[in-house]
């Protein structure tokens, strides 16, 4: 089983960094970019078989450790 | 897995030519396996053997009373400084791992040195990092400049402006460098506290990464990469080997083509400060316990480096199981682990039966650590892999028997050139106020804060003069030091802490001054007197903070050792080095050879690269480059103009390079003597507390010097204090000229001597001059007292107002500080927007 | 007053704060490892600055599940005074001890420089020595240094007085220039509800002497002294 998690700056966050990207997107010609949020993508391999369950701890480590609510939001997905 | 079989080809792509081949052979007394091949060709590369520059290497000054640790010895070499302490430093080039991937190829340079200073048993307390790129910016205030026609070979076009490409290219460099040394250092926590950065043409494409590091410990601390005691386990630490940067060392040995860069972006090496700073914490950490017999840092060629040193100077033999050795790629061949570059491991020997400190510290740290093998009587570095051997050498005749060679000399062409440049071709410039615009924005002189703000140069607590003055002085104190004794995990409690730490030794605090310094034009143009100046100017620096010299690490950074002309620029140039560290009374304690540098239009400019170390004896000789006070009077210290010189100081100059694009005219002169005398009466003016700032004149001249003591102190983030300053060089420019007037034509007075080129005098590098700055009631005393020692002294104006001015008998010119220090302190990050 | 400096692994500002309490200030101080569950008999607690666990996943979220950590809590609970610097800061926040964020600067660069810090209010036990109309001169050194909250959140700091110290100019004006991160509203500092928990991202512990250009860090640590002290008096009587 596999774990796949996407975190990106909240809207209302400052992202300077996908600013620049975006910046730099348009100075190299590429048209039509409204917006660039630059985040963090996570792979975790699980050895467990129950994926529910595995969802669900996850669900939990993403929320308490691995994004910070604050400023991140999460998209946790879990694939066999 | 079968090994490749030994074909002439496979030798040749191992960078080993075929007499180094039958050398190979002889040793063995049979042919090498594919494994060995790998090893003899690492350790046999010009990185790891200087077998084309040792002969060079000899020639430098390398002993005195206060050297504990000589160069060659050791992975760094260590200087007493007084009451049981010690520093160790050394200066190392990671350039072509930059050219391929800046912040990588930067961060593990740093990661290296810092590892090279640990491994000594010296706890690190500052960085400091010379670098060289091309051009950032095109037009006014440009680095790039015409060439004489030998380098360009048969094309001899004109000066041709960079393509933006080329400049954003150079950018990518520039800033991947400074934010890989960021990176490392910072998260390390070592201040990074002095540099310098040049721009130049001939740097496009293959930047210059020289890293620095110092470190401080007390003479009973200096531990020692040895491995001694037969049957003593050896011992991996750190993180597990995987197939990074498999052969940097030869791959920094060759030259840099756009094919052999590709074939390393694959491999490239990837800096973990986070781990280095565990593994330096943990390696302290055992060192105080006394259980290690020998440590070495696992660098260039990663194991083969440091089973084969570490044995060869013990002389001794080691044995080591390549399957004990912490694996992070499945099925790697005994040929990538030898080879490994991995960062921040280490290789140690400790003590038989104290394997569980090791142990317990490593495991306190969380890092992994493996016992790999033991220490033999056999003189041979003997490595098993699966059961079999794979290699088998003699560890003292790999290490010290690597071929040697003589490379031929020839003087270049191009030098001829040169030579024949006059001033005549230059018309004396219409504007100089807009002339020192231009300076104080060409990158090569103008304020560096883009970079050294990304730099923490001030964690540890010892900054005393960050980046911005002439040389950065750092404060050692008690806890610089590494501990005497292993602190455990658990720490007493406060009231026994308190009786612990009244009993803790304190030590007197030293102050130290640090300075790196190469003007490749310089030695470009006349390689014996740039080689001079290179050191000459370090140590001018040193004396302009208060310091007195202690010693010198020096970085070789040149072309292809095989081309006769490039070999002589090496061959020139280090003996200017020589004979100035000679007269400096600064040995050469270490340092790195980097050869093989070259960009796609030629080779670089040759670019020794000097740091220097001086002791500061007591805080209130803290010396620095800006005014102080309206109303001081400021003095020039040296001959205003060298009338000798046909080019009047500007052969070489920053003027003729960033106003007139030309890079050429044989550079000014470098007479040591006067040097010598010019530094320590300096120096004894600072120590009687006459002077309140010391400022050298280079790059630029004296103008550049001035404007730069008025606008360089910072106070505050947005907020510098600028200060101006009126002065008045008619007279001196007048009597300098009348003395190349030649003594026949001396008559009274001044009439009808023509007055020196304005941009002579403003701009002309003539070499050993000082402007510094006094209460004006003591001016006359300074200036007296200078001259009773024997050096040229001139009062030539006074701090005060919001406008630099300067007049001469040939022009004047005046111009708002805040202007200057616009142009200053803002051109890199214009360029870099 | 005892002084407990925490050490995470990568903490590189531990010394330095021990350096400017003890040798400095003279007061007792100690290092705490990270695995350490007790904070012994100290009075005070440092998180130092640094970068714990290399930042690695964000800086101070892997810090906070630190052993040490679930007594630095209990301590702050029961009223101690606990200080974050630079990383600490970013500590105490993912830790949830305060409110908000630091994210990375506006400019993407790391800072290094002296600025100028404007406080906010005297009442803290982190600022009330700090005389009046004195802007203090200390270095920053960091990364990721603007704070971020929610509107909701902000509104609450400065209707509590809770913004302890801002970036100002040479005048003491909360200008964008003066603004070395991006900070929202030029915040440099804040402290928690009960005004025992505070963290900051300048480096008081680099400004205590006057050969390191400045010593106006020092007011930081002698109003936690005074504190403690005023604490331990009420106590005796």
């Amino acid at each position: 089983m596999k774990a796949k998690i996407v975190i990106t700056p909240k809207r209302a966050v400052v992202d300077p960094q996908g600013k620049t990207v975006r910046n730099a997107l348009e100075q190299m010609g590429h048209q039509g970019i409204k917006a660039v949020h630059v985040g963090k993508y996570l792979e975790i391999e699980l050895d467990g078989a129950d994926r529910e369950t595995a969802r669900k701890a996850l669900d939990e480590a993403c929320h308490k450790f691995l994004s910070n609510p604050v400023i991140e939001d999460y998209k946790l997905e879990v694939t066999d | 897995m079968t090994e490749p079989a030994i074909t002439p080809e496979l030798v040749a792509k191992h960078n080993l030519t075929p007499d180094e081949y039958k050398k190979i052979l002889e040793l063995l007394g049979r042919e090498p396996s594919y494994t060995e091949l790998g090893i003899f060709s690492v350790m046999w590369s010009e990185h790891c053997s200087y077998k084309n520059t040792r002969p060079l290497l000899k020639t430098f000054p390398t002993k005195s009373k206060k050297i504990l640790v000589g160069a060659g010895e050791e992975n760094a070499g260590i200087i007493d400084i007084g009451d049981g302490l010690a520093i160790a430093f050394k200066i190392e080039s990671h350039n072509h791992p930059s050219a391929v991937e800046p912040f990588q190829g930067a961060a593990t340079g740093v990661g290296g040195i810092v590892r090279d200073i640990f491994t000594m048993g010296a706890r690190p307390i500052c960085s400091v990092n010379s670098l060289r790129f091309g051009p950032i910016t095109n037009g006014e205030g440009r680095a790039g400049c015409p060439q004489p026609a030998e380098r360009r070979g048969a094309d001899t076009a004109p000066y041709q402006e960079l393509t933006a490409q080329q400049i954003a290219n150079n950018k990518r460099l520039f800033a991947g460098v400074v934010a890989g040394i960021a990176h490392y250092g910072n998260c390390f926590g070592i201040p990074t506290i002095a540099g310098e950065v040049y721009f130049d043409k001939s740097y496009e494409g293959n930047p210059l990464v020289n890293a620095f590091c110092l470190g401080v410990l007390r003479h009973e601390q200096i531990a020692r990469g040895a491995a001694k005691g037969i049957g003593n386990p050896v011992f991996y630490v750190g993180p597990p080997t995987g197939r990074d940067g498999l052969a940097g060392a030869s791959f920094a040995s060759q030259d840099l083509t756009e094919e052999s860069a590709e074939q390393q972006r694959g491999a490239v090496q990837v800096g973990d400060p986070f781990m280095e700073k565990l593994v330096c914490e943990a390696c302290l950490e055992l060192l105080a316990t006394g259980a290690v017999a020998g440590i070495q840092d696992m660098g260039a060629a990663g194991l083969t480096c440091s089973t084969c040193e570490t044995a060869a100077r013990a002389g001794t033999g080691i044995e080591i199981e390549l399957d004990k050795v912490p694996q992070r790629a499945p099925n790697m061949t005994s040929y990538d682990l030898m080879l490994s570059e991995s960062q921040e491991r280490m290789l140690i020997i400790v003590h038989k039966g104290r394997e569980e400190e090791v142990k317990r510290i490593f495991d306190k740290w969380d890092l992994p650590w493996s016992e790999i093998g033991f220490v033999t009587d056999t003189g041979r570095m003997v490595v098993k892999q699966h059961g079999n051997v794979v290699a088998d050498i003699p560890a003292k005749k790999i290490a010290d028997e690597s071929p040697v060679y003589q490379r031929e000399a020839r003087e270049p062409v191009y030098l001829k050139e040169v030579r024949a440049f006059r001033l005549d071709e230059i018309p004396q410039s219409p504007d100089p106020g807009r002339d020192l615009l231009t300076l104080l924005a060409w990158p090569t002189i103008a304020s560096k804060n883009w970079v050294y703000r990304q730099y923490d140069h001030m964690v540890r607590d010892g900054s005393a003069i960050c980046p911005g003055s002439d040389a950065a002085v750092l404060r050692i104190k008690s806890d610089s030091l590494p501990d005497l004794v292993g602190r455990d995990s658990v720490e007493p409690k406060f009231s026994e802490d308190r009786a612990r730490e009244d009993s803790r030794p304190t030590i007197p605090e030293k102050l130290i001054a640090l300075t790196v310094d190469g003007n490749g034009a310089y030695v470009y143009l006349d390689p014996y007197e740039g080689g001079k100046i290179v050191v000459t100017e370090a140590a001018r620096n040193l004396a302009c903070s208060g310091a007195v010299p202690l010693g010198v690490t020096d970085n070789l950074n040149y072309g292809n050792p095989f081309k006769p002309e490039l070999f002589w620029q090496l061959k020139e140039s280090v003996r200017g080095l020589a004979d100035a560290c000679q007269a400096f009374n600064t040995p050469v304690t270490g340092g790195n050879c980097s050869l093989y540098n070259q960009s796609p239009a030629g080779p670089i400019d040759p670019t020794p690269t000097v740091a220097m170390v001086g002791l500061i004896e007591k805080p209130e000789h803290i010396t620095t480059q800006w005014f102080k006070d309206e109303g001081d009077a400021v003095v020039l210290l040296g001959e205003p103009v060298d009338a000798n010189d046909p080019l009047l100081g500007l052969g070489g100059s920053a003027w003729l390079q960033a106003v007139h694009g030309k890079k050429t005219g044989t550079p000014p002169r470098c007479d040591l003597e006067p040097a010598r005398t010019l530094h320590t009466t300096l120096l004894g003016l600072i120590q009687s507390g006459l002077i309140k700032s010391a400022h050298d004149c280079s790059e630029g001249g004296l103008a550049v010097c001035l404007a730069e003591s008025c606008i360089s102190q910072l106070v505050a983030r947005g907020t510098p204090r600028l200060i101006g300053a009126a002065i008045d060089l008619s007279l001196v420019g007048r009597e300098s000229a009348r003395a190349q007037k030649s003594e026949g034509e001396q008559k009274s007075g001044l009439d009808g001597v023509p007055p020196h080129r304005i941009d002579a005098l403003l701009f002309g590098e003539t070499q050993s001059r000082v402007v510094i700055t006094c209460n004006p009631l003591d001016a006359v005393k300074v200036v007296e007292r200078a001259k009773l020692l024997g050096v040229p002294a001139v009062q030539i104006g006074r701090v005060g107002g919001d406008q630099l001015s300067i007049k001469t008998a040939a022009g004047e010119l005046s111009v708002p500080a805040a202007e200057l220090h616009d142009r200053w302190w803002n051109a890199i990050a214009r360029a870099m927007v | 007053m005892n002084f407990a400096v925490l050490q995470f692994p990568a903490s590189n500002c531990d010394q330095d704060a021990i350096h400017a309490l003890r040798d400095v200030l003279g007061h007792p101080a100690r290092y705490v490892w990270h695995k350490e569950t007790s904070l012994g008999d100290a009075d005070a607690v440092i998180v130092p600055g640094g970068f714990s666990y290399g930042d690695y996943l964000r800086c101070g979220a892997i810090a906070r599940f630190s052993p040490v950590m679930q007594a630095v809590k209990q301590f702050a609970d029961n009223g101690g005074l606990v200080l974050g610097i630079c990383n600490g800061f970013q500590v105490l926040t993912e830790a949830g001890l305060l409110p908000g964020a630091l994210v990375r600067n506006r400019d993407l660069q790391f800072h290094c420089e002296h600025i100028f810090l404007k406080t906010a209010t005297p009442d803290s036990p982190f600022t009330n020595k700090i005389p009046e109309g004195k802007w203090l001169k200390i270095p920053i050194a960091h990364g990721e240094g603007c704070y971020f909250a929610d509107e909701e959140t902000l509104a609450e700091l400065k209707a509590n007085n809770r913004i302890l110290w801002q970036y100002c100019s040479a005048t003491g004006e909360l200008t964008e220039g003066a603004n070395p991160n991006g900070s929202l509203l030029n915040i440099a500092g804040i402290c928690n509800e009960r005004r025992n928990v505070a963290g900051l991202m300048p480096h008081p512990e680099r400004a205590c002497e006057r050969l390191l250009a400045s010593d106006d860090g020092r007011w930081i640590f002698e109003s936690m002294i005074a504190t403690l002290q005023n604490r331990t008096v009420a106590k005796a009587a």
